[in-house]
């Protein structure tokens, strides 16, 4: 490769040979220590991928000499992480959740605990915010059809609502209209009465004529004043919440078919610190009793 | 240490003393000749300069050096509950300490201001005076500067040192390279001892280290810096400026030609040559050639050369030219700080004069000005207490039974005090609003935060349906401290359904 140096005359350094519009770029020399330090950190390549796992092979890939795995990597400090833990989950374990409530340190461990497992376990029901939806309580307001103490939240949890444990909290609302209880006219007028008792109604002889209905037929559960009984999970029915919709449709569907909504029970799925965590954060959104 | 007289008479031969100049044969490390592509680093002996600006440099390096070493150990009092260090980067703590100021970490934004004001201000030295930084005051520099020193004392000047070189490894030898390197390590030991000391408290950790006590990350920290400061500044030296340095590539584009910089007079100096001692023949320039100027660079570099990018502008070749002027009676300053424009101008008749004033340092002393009056409004102004209050987005809003409308917020108290104190919390805008505070026994009349630290409460406010004409409103918080009635209000937002 005999091909002729050219010298640029004013720094007396060798160019490229490359011209760009009159301009030349020099060949500057490099220092011989950075040439031996590109050569050593090629050195340092190759031993790399004989210590460290390197090539990728058809099903597995070089292991390397010491043996490291970034995934034993993850596996270790996800246990560090857990045994870090294990401090406040083996308080949990011991301590009643009124206990827990009143231990600043478990009732913020209890609350980022019980938060994670909530948008991993429930949120797809009850939303990340806990805000419910049609049919599916929030869980943010003051109004509990089971109960909204940390026991009654608790045993919810544990055994959920119309599940397949044996534990389970159950109760069924016959289907007023469906199984011909009541004809479509009394169903509307219950509905009427219903709507009243929120202050609602649209029509006051209706209702008039339905609060007799309701005296008969759903004072047992509701209670005569329609304040509902948590015990049996009959939903308040003076108030402003309403989980299936408070329009007079929504409200007469419900009488006429019922509703039985589901939820499943925990126990079983999820360890007992984390149905304990879950409760204490479910109490903690604002209408816990 | 080494009989310099002795050293220097044996290798400056009679001749080269014609001038009553001591000649050096030094040449220039970027030499204009053929190089290989891969150049073989040429050692520089740089000898020892006299004058003024070596007299600064001593000065400067003394200071610097102390500023460094000793700053972990200047006491500040802070009361209890807070070290008693003026500067400490506590990170656990997640704090830094400087003197009377104590920041936290959401308002790194001072460092931000910091970082600025060092940059420019670096950018207008630059365009006044050239690499001041990199010639006086840059740790490649002084330290390096140091570590010359070292060894100047072990084996004494720049004729001694080319000589030792050659010469085989006798015992003399041997200890006098091994002392260098010794006193070498123990310096950089000293200054990767000195860093740790900014991140802990200076006395605790300093006993620490000698009982063994210490965090592993100080001793790793302290070989790692030993390490470096051997490396870069007894070994590689130039080379870090000349070729892994991004500075002297910035530097050159803050420079303009009304900069000061090193400049070598050639109209005054050229033609250069040596003469009789005591006779200036008219055919040749100031320049007798005797290469002191070169002897003493640090760089290896040849000034006359004109301006190159190896220059750090240290100005010891000014000293070394100035002391050779003296000798051979001609005036001084054929080295000297001067401006480009200026040797045109001589060149072209004019008077040289300086131009401090232009539009580059106008705007860099605006820049200047504006960022420091902003940080310094922003310090006198800053409170010891700060309020945060974040509103919950999902839900937006709840409905209670009683058909009022509940919004979730979290309310985060900083206290700067290094004192317990307690707030209460009120809201404004919102007729009939009630407010609910997550926790047991914990209520609006009175939010304890500890001292130093921050506290965040879940707070719900309540409303009636019928306080809301619209879906949403302007509420106000108001955190009152109940001791000294510090107040601080918080705007937020207070929603409904539509
Ligand atoms: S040329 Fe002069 S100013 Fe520049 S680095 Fe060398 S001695 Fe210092
Ligand atoms: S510039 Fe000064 S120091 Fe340099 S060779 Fe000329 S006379 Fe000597």
């Amino acid at each position: 490769m005999a091909h002729d140096k050219e010298i640029d005359q004013v720094s007396g350094t060798e160019t490229t040979g490359h011209e760009w519009d009159g301009i030349k770029e020099l060949n500057t020399p490099l220092p011989r220590w950075w040439l031996w330090t590109f050569y050593a950190t090629c050195l340092w390549a190759l031993a790399y991928w004989v210590v460290m796992p390197a090539w990728p092979l058809v099903s597995s890939y070089t292991k390397g000499v010491i043996g490291y795995s970034s995934r034993e990597q993850l596996a270790n400090t996800m246990a560090e992480a857990r045994a870090a833990q294990a401090v406040y989950l083996d308080r949990i374990e011991q301590a009643s959740l009124e206990e827990i409530v009143n231990d600043r340190e478990l009732l913020d461990f209890a609350q980022a605990g019980g938060g994670s497992a909530f948008a991993v376990n429930c949120s797809q029901c009850h939303g990340l915010g806990a805000a419910g939806s049609t049919g599916f309580p929030n869980l943010n307001d003051d109004n509990w059809i089971w109960g909204g103490t940390l026991e009654a939240i608790h045993q919810t949890i544990l055994y959920g609502i119309r599940s397949d444990h044996d534990e389970t909290r159950f109760n069924e609302m016959p289907a007023f209209g469906r199984d011909e209880i009541l004809d479509r006219e009394q169903v509307g007028d219950v509905a009427e009465y219903v709507l009243s008792l929120s202050g609602s109604e649209t029509d006051p002889a209706a209702a008039q004529r339905g609060s007799e209905i309701f005296a008969e037929q759903c004072a047992a559960c509701h209670g005569e004043d329609g304040t509902g009984n948590q015990d049996l999970g009959a939903p308040n029915l003076t108030d402003a919440i309403w989980l299936y919709g408070g329009d007079k449709a929504d409200v007469v569907q419900t009488i006429a078919n019922s509703r039985s909504g589901m939820m499943p029970a925990w126990t079983g799925r999820l360890d007992e610190t984390t149905i304990k965590q879950l409760a204490v954060y479910v109490h903690s959104l604002g209408g816990g009793e | 240490m080494v009989d310099q007289a002795v050293v220097q008479d044996a290798t400056a031969k009679p001749a080269d003393k014609r001038e009553g100049v001591e000649r050096s044969d030094a040449e220039p490390v970027n030499k204009k000749e053929r190089r290989s592509l891969y150049q073989k680093r040429i050692k520089i002996y740089p000898r020892l300069a006299r004058g003024g600006f070596r007299r600064l440099k001593w000065g400067v390096m003394a200071v610097t050096l102390a500023i460094y070493y000793l700053t972990p150990w200047i006491r500040w009092d802070r009361g209890p509950n807070a070290p008693d260090q003026a500067v400490l980067i506590d990170f656990p703590g997640r704090r830094f300490y400087f003197f009377f100021i104590e920041i936290w970490p959401q308002e790194v934004y001072y460092l931000t201001g910091l970082l600025i004001l060092a940059a420019i201000g670096l950018f207008l030295v630059t365009s006044l005076a050239g690499r001041v930084w990199c010639g006086y005051t840059c740790p490649q520099t002084v330290w390096t500067d140091l570590f010359i020193a070292v060894e100047r004392f072990f084996q004494g000047d720049r004729a001694s040192r080319i000589r030792m070189d050659k010469m085989p490894w006798t015992g003399n030898k041997v200890w006098r390279k091994a002392a260098t390197h010794v006193t070498w390590v123990v310096i950089a030991a000293g200054t990767g001892g000195a860093w740790v000391f900014y991140f802990a408290d200076a006395p605790t950790l300093a006993q620490q280290l000698v009982t063994f006590d210490a965090p592993a990350v100080a001793y790793v920290t302290i070989a790692t810096l030993t390490f470096t400061t051997y490396l870069l500044g007894g070994l590689a030296r130039e080379q870090v400026c000349t070729y892994m340095c991004p500075w002297p590539r910035i530097q050159g584009g803050l420079l303009d030609e009304e900069s000061l910089v090193i400049t070598y007079h050639e109209d005054r100096g050229e033609p250069r040559g040596a003469r009789k001692k005591g006779t200036h023949p008219t055919e040749l320039g100031d320049c007798i050639d005797c290469n002191q100027c070169v002897a003493v660079c640090p760089m290896g570099i040849d000034i006359r050369d004109g301006q190159q990018l190896e220059c750090i502008t240290c100005a010891l070749c000014i000293d070394a030219c100035n002391g050779v002027m003296d000798k051979v009676g001609l005036p001084r300053n054929l080295i000297s700080y001067d401006t480009l424009a200026n040797v045109e101008r001589v060149r072209a008749g004019e008077k040289p004069r300086l131009r401090l004033i232009r539009p580059r340092t106008l705007i860099y002393t605006g820049i200047i000005a504006l960022v420091t009056l902003i940080m310094l409004f922003t310090l006198v102004t800053r409170s010891d207490l700060d309020v945060n209050i974040l509103r919950d987005r999902n839900p937006l809003f709840v409905t209670l039974s009683d058909g009022s409308i509940r919004n979730g917020y979290t309310v985060k108290i900083i206290n700067k005090q290094h004192a317990e104190r307690h707030f209460t919390l009120a809201v404004e805008g919102l007729p009939g609003a009630s407010i609910d505070i997550v926790g047991n026994d914990v209520t609006a009349a009175d939010l304890q935060v500890d001292p130093d630290d921050l506290e965040s409460y879940r707070v719900f406010v309540s409303a009636p349906r019928d306080s809301l004409e619209d879906d949403s409103l302007d509420l106000r918080f108001l955190i009152t401290d109940k001791a000294d009635g510090t107040r601080v209000t918080y705007d937020s937002v207070f929603r409904g359904p539509k």
